[in-house]
């Protein structure tokens, strides 16, 4: 009974293993940078979003300033986000979340993904969060998304023929060549990659995870690309938003 | 090309050596990489960067193709009168830009 007890014990700690931020696994000198707001360039997309918060667009020529004041009003939202919205029946990013709001209440255009604009935009209501534990929602209309996302993420895919799982969860920690293998949590998007020397969003890393197994990569606005955005939010409770988080 | 951020503070005092930093939005293409079609990118880098001080120079550098996208420089100077710091700096496509910031010194 007591060997049984301590069982539970052992499991419970395992199911419960913080998860680790890639802020931990960066070396020193890129933490550095992303402490400090002078020398994270990911500010520059910040500025550049602070500047467009206020610029009315759209043939309604309205402003994001208009209708939600400060942009400081929005702390906490990115922390929920992927969010399920109730009109389209499936869970949107917040990319997404700021297209929708260029649409349908400034009448603009959408903003091109990877575009500075709208990675400004979401790096500036990003920030708003920053410091905020992931508040994401798994259950309620999100759950099936959240099990498809989960399903993703263990599916063996590609050439290479791995998942998401066999590197970020079952080797996270080892190296891959040089490079340690991080968690994989997305808690700091968009963010300054060193690698792409460059701001770039969660959509576009997956991309190059996948062309990295060898597998299609996802089309940006592909269910599965936000299922997958889902679950690994859900995955990464626990841990706070880091936007504009730097990374090797 | 968004505005750089300037780190400078605001108030000195006469004779003590202050820390001025700056983060140049800027893609410093190495002129070295390959685009989708094999075509090389042609190199786009600032190469010279020049900071005053009160109108006297206090620092300058050149800059080649091994220095990262948006560059981040750091470097320190003495108070000594309030005035404004200048910073220009030029591009291969031949535009210089600048922007400054006021200092008081008490």
């Amino acid at each position: 009974m007591r060997r049984l007890a301590l069982l539970l014990c052992l499991l419970a700690t395992v199911a419960q293993a913080a998860p680790r931020s890639g802020y931990d696994d960066a070396g020193p000198q890129v933490r550095a940078m992303q402490d400090d707001d002078d020398a994270n360039p990911g500010f520059l997309w910040v500025q550049q979003g602070a500047a467009l918060w206020s610029r009315p667009d759209g043939s309604a020529s309205k402003s994001c300033a208009d209708c939600h004041g400060d942009a400081s009003t929005l702390r906490g939202v990115a922390a929920r986000y992927p969010a399920f919205d109730a009109k389209l029946r499936r869970p949107v990013t917040l990319a997404q979340r700021i297209n929708l709001c260029r649409t349908d209440h400034q009448a603009a255009p959408a903003l091109a993904p990877e575009s500075d604009a709208l990675l400004g935009l979401t790096a500036l209501v990003g920030l708003q969060s920053r410091g905020l534990p992931i508040a994401v929602d798994a259950g309620g209309p999100n759950r099936p998304f959240v099990e498809a996302g989960e399903h993703f993420f263990r599916t063996r895919q590609g050439q290479l023929n791995l998942s998401c799982a066999n590197c970020h969860e079952e080797r996270a920690g080892h190296r891959l060549g040089g490079a340690l293998i991080p968690e994989g949590h997305a808690n700091g998007y968009p963010q300054y990659r060193l690698e792409w020397q460059t701001m770039g969003s969660l959509a576009r890393r997956l991309r190059a995870c996948l062309i990295g197994v060898r597998a299609e990569p996802l089309a940006p606005d592909a269910p599965d690309a936000v299922a997958l955005e889902l679950y690994l939010a859900v995955r990464a409770r626990g841990l706070t938003v880091e936007t504009p988080a730097v990374r090797p | 090309m968004p505005r750089p951020l300037i780190n400078v503070p605001k108030k000195v005092k006469r004779g003590d050596a202050f820390d001025i930093r700056i983060l140049i939005a800027h893609p410093m293409e190495s002129g070295q990489r390959r685009d989708d079609k094999g075509q090389p990118i042609p190199r786009e880098i600032i190469h010279s960067f020049l900071c005053t001080y009160g109108g006297e120079e206090v620092f300058r550098a050149e800059f080649f193709p091994a220095i990262s996208a948006n560059p981040f420089l750091t470097f320190s100077a003495r108070a000594v009168d309030s005035g404004q710091i200048v910073f220009t700096w030029t591009d291969d496509l031949g535009a210089t830009q600048f922007d400054s910031v006021e200092i008081t010194v008490e």
